[in-house]
């Protein structure tokens, strides 16, 4: 079975002994160099060519023809050889001077028994007028064929040079003479006799490298160089005195650039998709989300994978009877232990690179965002302008993964909202609540859900947005003190069962009468006194002041109010509804359940890691959050005269 | 071009150059046979499915399918089921992708398989064809005919697998019978 390589690719050899067949539609040269481990032919006695056709284990034909035949016994070279490269160049004087102008040479490996194992069709070339065509070298003791393809502008002369030859250019010109029917005095020898011509590494690009090359690994990335003589014309002998010889095919320019990845680019803020500046950075928080949440995925399953194959491999230890006795046993634990150690300081690595990447693009993304994503210590906060256009999201707080806690990730949320926000005043099972006493938790949690209505009226363009408050007993007048000094809110905090149905009537009509001209069609058929704005209720201190029918009509809210621009926003301790029994365990569930103090229950759409979130904290004696409304207030009173 | 592959044939393939593969697609394409006889625009649907199965170790550890499309540490992405196959042809109908640089520590074996989840032989469709392509210049490393390829429903495609600190992707090209990659994994194992 024959395997049509392509260029750069490798086949096994299961024989030794190889006939190598050459077909090129034009007279050519062909012949064979061997090289030592480090792939250098370490002088003219290790060329095999028309002019010393016989090396132990190679024979190359000593004339020139547009059919040919190599044999090669790899069991007869020497063993200081490891590579042995079949060339073929284009004899001087014959008229084609470039392998472009002539059909694609095609060589076939075949067996002992004549069948043919691999062939390669060297296409691509243009001005070369001589090829590396095939390359057979020994892997771990076992050889195999290699389809090169690595043409030389140069001709035999730049090849010979880039193998390590000391003066290619004489023997280069010895090998055509000893095939060129008269002494070949009109073609002097290549000129490339310049010793930097047998520098090749100083215009290496890319892709066009040979792979051989000891140090291409090793190298520092070279920009891409453009070709350094134009594809058509005589190249060769501009190239001598034009310096260094560029080894790049000119055709295969594009195909080189996008080699292995350096060093992870620098990050900046806004590289993602998006029509604007803010969509791009909405992406692209949500990217990194994304990446912190596989990332740790990878790392985690690799503990885990590590962890549980060294439970299998002790377990097999200790079943073991024989090896009990004696210090096999030992052995055999130390070496799973070292198995898990090394697998999972690998991880660790892996790990360790990706948080830094991902470190490094916070440190620039986070100073980029705008308000309604900002941090409330961020300096954009004080050039605080109400928008012309609402934002895509708004911040409600950050998230971050054990493996690294002081990378934290903005937690964004679409606007409109989808669903309510609940601001959990109870202490569930987080460790910081468990910390606070109970007056000083639900007082932090009105203080988290004034910073999210005052996001969410910052966010938005003035007139756009209102705000309703349910405060029953009037507990959390202390703390909602911002909205209603700054005037933003359009009625003073509802209180007492009387203000509390009242509210909760007003919005259920509006949500009933939203309801029933979006499903009629009917939009311009609403009452033109209809304020558009959405509107957020918060309802402090639940149930209390609530009855059976409030609780309905909130329930009604939760449910319908976000699809017609109302919406919910509860600051509650579950416990405190616990009389209702399951009939309330709808509502929670359908609303965001966020606490105001760092608590490690949301988890990510993707993986389902359980992430800590942190409520956004004004810093401490901080106007700004009275600043910022302020201003809210003021455009909307501008906007309404 | 590129390695057109038969059945069994299985060719170790570096990229060129000799580095390491960073990113390899695999692509499915495919067209429903045409159905003769009455009603003849009716054409029967054929669902062939292209599936990514991550190993540590010789145990599956995770796999991307149209159900699960993206691996969970995110290196492997499948880009959505397709159906029903490609009215024209040529194009990939399924693609699963392959971030080489980002697949785990402990998974050093990624097998691609093909089935055919409803239940037609390779025989009964027509441009059927599997291919596996160096993201990072597009070049095509292998390629297999699926069509009149006998009577099997699903094809071990081939594996990349982990060498030194790099990758390196084996053919293997071999049939199988199965609706979906489960059906699949006692074949699977001895590729290993």
């Amino acid at each position: 079975m024959t395997a049509e390589l392509v260029r750069g690719q490798n086949h096994p050899l299961p024989d030794t002994r190889l006939e190598i067949r050459v077909s090129a539609g034009h007279p050519v040269v062909a012949g064979a160099t061997l090289g030592d481990e480090h792939g250098r032919v370490p002088g003219a006695e290790w060329v095999a060519h028309p002019g010393s056709p016989s090396l132990p284990g190679v024979d190359v034909p000593g004339r020139c023809a547009a059919d040919l035949r190599l044999t090669v016994d790899l069991g007869a070279v020497s063993d200081a050889v490891h590579r042995l490269s079949v060339l073929l160049a284009l004899p001087a004087g014959t008229g084609a001077g470039r392998f472009g102008a002539l059909a694609a040479p095609f060589v076939a490996v075949a067996g002992r028994d004549g069948t043919d194992l691999a062939s390669y069709t060297i296409t691509g070339l243009d001005s070369e007028s001589a090829v590396v065509a095939l390359e057979l070298y020994r892997r771990q003791g076992a050889w195999k064929v290699r389809a090169m393809g690595q043409g030389y502008e140069g001709g035999l002369a730049a090849l010979l040079g880039d193998q390590g030859l000391e003066r290619p250019a004489e023997l280069a010109a010895s090998i055509l003479a000893a095939v060129a029917p008269e002494p070949p005095a009109a073609e002097p020898a290549p000129p490339v006799a310049d010793p930097a011509a047998r520098l090749p590494e100083v215009e290496r690009v890319g892709g066009a490298t040979p792979p051989t090359a000891p140090d291409t690994a090793a190298a520092p990335p070279l920009p891409p160089t453009p070709p350094a003589v134009p594809t058509t014309g005589t190249p060769t002998p501009a190239m001598g005195t034009a310096g260094p010889i560029s080894y790049a095919h000119p055709r295969r320019q594009a195909a080189a650039a996008p080699e292995p990845r350096q060093a992870p680019p620098t990050p900046v803020a806004g590289d993602a998709s998006g029509w604007s500046m803010d969509e791009r950075l909405y992406n692209q928080v949500w990217g990194m989300f994304e990446d912190l949440a596989r990332t740790a995925a990878a790392y985690r399953s690799a503990c885990d994978f590590a962890e549980s194959r060294l439970d299998r491999e002790l377990d097999q230890s200790l079943s073991d009877y024989r090896s009990r006795v004696g210090g096999a046993n030992d052995a055999a634990r130390a070496t799973a232990r070292a198995r898990h150690d090394e697998l999972v300081e690998r991880a660790q690595e892996v790990l360790d690179r990706d948080l830094a990447q991902l470190a490094a693009e916070a440190e620039v993304v986070e100073p980029a965002l705008p308000p309604a994503y900002a941090r409330w210590d961020s300096p954009v906060w004080h050039a605080y302008r109400v928008p012309a256009e609402e934002p895509m999201a708004i911040r409600l707080g950050d998230l971050h993964l054990p493996e690294r806690t002081d990378l934290r990730i903005p937690m964004l949320v679409r606007l409109p909202l989808e669903r309510g926000l609940w601001v959990d005043s109870g202490r569930g099972h987080s460790e910081a609540a468990g910390l606070l006493d109970e007056v000083e938790l639900r007082r932090l949690a009105l203080d988290c859900a004034v910073a999210h209505a005052a996001r969410l009226l910052a966010a938005h363009p003035a007139g756009e947005f209102a705000v309703h408050v349910l405060d029953a007993a009037g507990a959390g007048t202390a703390a909602l003190a911002p909205l209603v000094d700054s005037g933003v809110l359009a009625a003073p905090p509802a209180r007492g069962a009387a203000g509390v149905s009242a509210v909760l009537e007003q919005l259920t009509e509006r949500v009933d009468l939203l309801q029933m001209a979006l499903r009629g069609g009917a939009a311009d058929a609403l009452p033109p006194g209809l304020d558009t704005a959405r509107q957020l209720l918060i309802v402090h201190d639940f149930p209390h002041g609530f009855d059976d029918r409030a609780v309905t009509r909130l329930r009604y809210l939760a449910d319908e109010g976000p699809s017609v621009g109302v919406h919910l926003l509860m600051v509650a301790d579950r416990a405190d509804a616990a009389a209702y029994g399951p009939l309330l365990d709808p509502l929670w569930k359908s609303l965001l359940r966020l606490t105001p103090v760092a608590d490690d229950h949301l988890a990510d759409p993707w993986v389902g890691h359980a992430w800590s979130y942190e409520p956004p904290i004004l810093p401490p004696g901080s106007r700004i959050l009275r600043e910022v409304l302020a201003q809210v207030t003021a455009a909307r009173y501008g906007k309404r005269p | 071009m590129s390695v057109n592959m038969t059945k069994g044939q299985a060719i170790s393939l570096e990229k060129r150059g000799g580095g390491s593969l960073t990113q390899v697609r695999m692509g499915l394409g495919w067209q429903a046979a045409p159905r003769r006889g009455l009603f003849g625009s009716r054409t029967r649907e054929i669902d062939l499915d292209a599936s990514a199965v991550l190993f540590a170790d010789k145990q599956p550890v995770d796999v991307v399918f149209f159900r699960h499309l993206v691996s969970d540490d995110g290196s492997v992405k499948h880009t959505g089921d397709n159906l029903v196959g490609g009215v024209g042809q040529g194009g990939d109908d399924e693609a699963i992708l392959v971030d080489l640089e980002r697949v785990p520590v402990h998974i050093d074996q990624i097998v691609f398989t093909v089935n055919s989840f409803t239940g037609q032989t390779f025989q009964e469709v027509q441009n059927a064809f599997c291919r596996i392509v160096d993201e990072t210049n597009g070049q095509e490393l292998a390629r297999y005919t699926l069509d009149g390829g006998g009577n099997y429903t699903a094809q071990i495609m081939a594996k990349v697998h982990r060498v030194g600190s790099g990758w390196q992707m084996t053919a293997l090209g071999n049939p199988a019978n199965g609706r979906t990659f489960q059906d699949l994994m006692p074949a699977i194992l001895p590729h290993l």
